[in-house]
């Protein structure tokens, strides 16, 4: 399988990445490199094969309901860009 | 007193328990080294001689008081991948720009409790993306190690460079490092270092930034084999904060050195050769098998059947994980923001501007084979090559098998700029990545030189939760290889 450049326009606007055309025609060529060696994978017979979940066998671990930490929301925005009151500041998303 | 940097942490430790000389006196060394020889190496990307000279002089007063805990006093450089308190923490990405946590990492804060010091924050491959550390934010890492006549600048090997750079030029006595496909290893044997990559779930991956977190895993980048099972007895635990950390008892790692390996069965696995590699890894490799045959190692030929499809199969699982972890950059509440009209905008702006090239061809990658569509044809299908590829290795255990040898890579350090091509890029961890994919431990030791005089690494794979025999193993091939140091230390001025 390959891309072709409307394909990576459209990824990239998943990814939240910002690309011109220049570089939406540089990545298409790149992003086929590494698809055409990935497609090598095709060669393997996984018929009745199950899908790696865990590569050490384990059971999950749970833990008590309960709240173990919290109560320093200064702490939490202290590294946002902008912050206001202990809450995230963005851009008005709804009008 | 520059003397003191040449010591390993055995050396060091005993030394100070000696009162030969103080854990201030041994810090300051260091922190003169890295004065002198950073700027030509780039190793660090931030230096706390602060926090070292408080912790050292913490050190000083538990040798004192007979209270010196098992690192007491023993200078570590830590990768910038981290979270340290505080303290320059952005896995060299833009996109982290002024980050500094409120919180420390399990596996620093282990280091921190048995009495390290640390001396710095160390530079990598941007999000652990990279085989030569030409990708962090924070420019390239240069090899303390150089061509045979040749000043030409080499490439330390990624993403660890900068810890493989500075343990190799005795910048720390030891560093922490992280590998996801090779990033311990491959930069080890790049530099003439040891490293090791636990089996997955041996160390926390808590407070570590994220890359591929089925595949992430703590360790440590060292001088010798003994150095490195000190620091991972300290750096394993299980942790309430990881749930696929591993609740089983952490071995004395340094028990197994010095034990013999007579009679242990080591495979020989036939899929690891490679079109156009150079014949010298080929001769390392049949050194490496004679040295453990003289002492008394029984050799056996093994296949892993599935070798060659697990880079390929890692990169499809390794750039979706990736894609997954990194969404959490969006300008809203850490690092950088670069303003837009409405929301959308500003994340598109904000990752455009702080992610590097091979970062975000890693995430367009993961973003397309996690895409509707195409999830089955790609995604499922490279975790289930990923399940043959453990079987692989299951089988070979089920036979007797102790451990494997292998190179570490295909060949010795090269220069930046060279290699262009990503997925020629991607070979370097073609030895190393079937470790990660089958959770394995791994472990390189330098075991020779190439006709250019530059380093070469031997790998030893194991079973899981087996790192001991790795070292006991291990150390049989340092000590038939000897150690290896740059002729001159051109990098201190």
């Amino acid at each position: 399988m390959s891309v072709d450049l409307n394909t990576v326009k459209r990824v990239a606007g998943l990814a939240r990445i910002k690309v011109d055309d220049a570089q939406a025609e540089k990545m298409t060529g790149e992003l086929n490199v590494i698809l055409g060696f990935v497609e090598q994978l095709n060669e393997v017979n996984v018929d009745g094969v199950e899908p790696m979940t865990s590569v050490v066998e384990t059971t999950m671990k749970k833990r008590v309901d309960g709240q173990t930490d919290g109560g320093y929301a200064d702490k939490v925005v202290s590294n946002a860009p902008v912050h206001e009151d202990n809450f995230f500041t963005v851009p008005k998303v709804v009008e | 007193m520059t003397d003191l940097t040449k010591l390993t942490i055995a050396e060091a430790r005993d030394k100070l328990a000696a009162r030969d000389f103080t854990a201030t006196e041994l810090t300051e060394s260091y922190l003169g080294a890295i004065e002198t020889g950073n700027e030509a190496l780039n190793a660090y990307i931030a230096v706390t001689g602060d926090i070292a000279r408080e912790q050292a002089k913490a050190s000083d007063a538990k040798i004192a008081a007979g209270e010196a805990r098992p690192l007491e006093g023993i200078p570590l450089g830590i990768k910038d991948l981290y979270a340290t308190k505080g303290v320059h923490t952005q896995a060299c990405s833009h996109i982290l720009d002024g980050f500094k946590p409120e919180y420390e990492s399990t596996v620093t804060q282990n280091l921190f409790d048995d009495g390290a010091v640390m001396l710095g924050k160390l530079n990598m491959d941007e999000f652990a993306m990279g085989s030569s550390n030409e990708t962090s934010y924070y420019g390239n890492v240069v090899n303390p190690w150089r061509r045979n006549g040749s000043d030409t600048a080499l490439v330390p090997g990624g993403s660890s460079g900068g810890s493989a750079s500075a343990v190799a030029a005795h910048l720390c006595a030891a560093a922490t490092a992280s590998d996801t496909g090779g990033s311990i290893r491959q930069p080890a044997a790049l530099t003439g270092t040891v490293g090791i990559k636990p089996t997955y779930g041996r160390c926390s991956r808590w407070g570590m930034v994220a890359f591929a977190s089925s595949l992430d895993q703590a360790g440590p980048i060292g001088r010798t084999v003994r150095d490195n099972a000190i620091l991972l007895k300290s750096m394993a635990s299980v942790d309430a904060k990881d749930t696929t950390s591993v609740d089983a008892p952490v071995p004395n790692y340094e028990d197994f050195i010095g034990k013999s390996v007579k009679g242990m069965k080591i495979g020989i696995p036939k899929e690891y050769r490679m079109d156009g590699m150079p014949e010298e890894i080929e001769k390392l490799w049949q050194q490496g098998i004679a040295w453990l045959k003289e002492a008394g190692a029984e050799i056996v030929e093994i296949s892993l059947p599935h070798t060659k499809y697990a880079l390929p199969a890692y990169y499809i699982v390794a750039p979706a994980e990736a894609s997954s972890n990194l969404a959490r950059y969006d300008g809203v509440r850490y690092g950088l923001r670069v303003p837009g009209n409405d929301i959308v905008e500003m994340y598109e702006n904000t990752r455009a501007a702080g992610f590097g090239d091979e970062v975000k061809r890693r995430v367009m990658i993961g973003t397309y084979v996690l895409s509707a569509g195409y999830y089955d044809a790609y995604y499922l299908k490279a975790q289930k090559v990923r399940t043959l590829i453990k079987q692989d290795f299951d089988t070979v255990w089920a036979d007797g098998v102790d451990a494997i040898l292998t190179p570490t890579t295909p060949d010795a350090a090269f220069a930046p700029g060279e290699i262009t091509d990503p997925v020629t890029m991607y070979m370097n961890d073609v030895f190393t990545v079937t470790a990660n994919m089958a959770g394995v431990p791994g472990i390189s030791i330098p075991a020779g030189l190439n006709k250019d005089g530059l380093p070469l690494g031997l790998q030893l794979i194991g079973k899981p939760f087996d790192e001991g025999t790795l070292f006991q193993v291990g150390e049989v091939i340092e000590q038939a290889a000897g150690r290896f140091e740059p002729s001159t230390n051109w990098w201190s001025k």
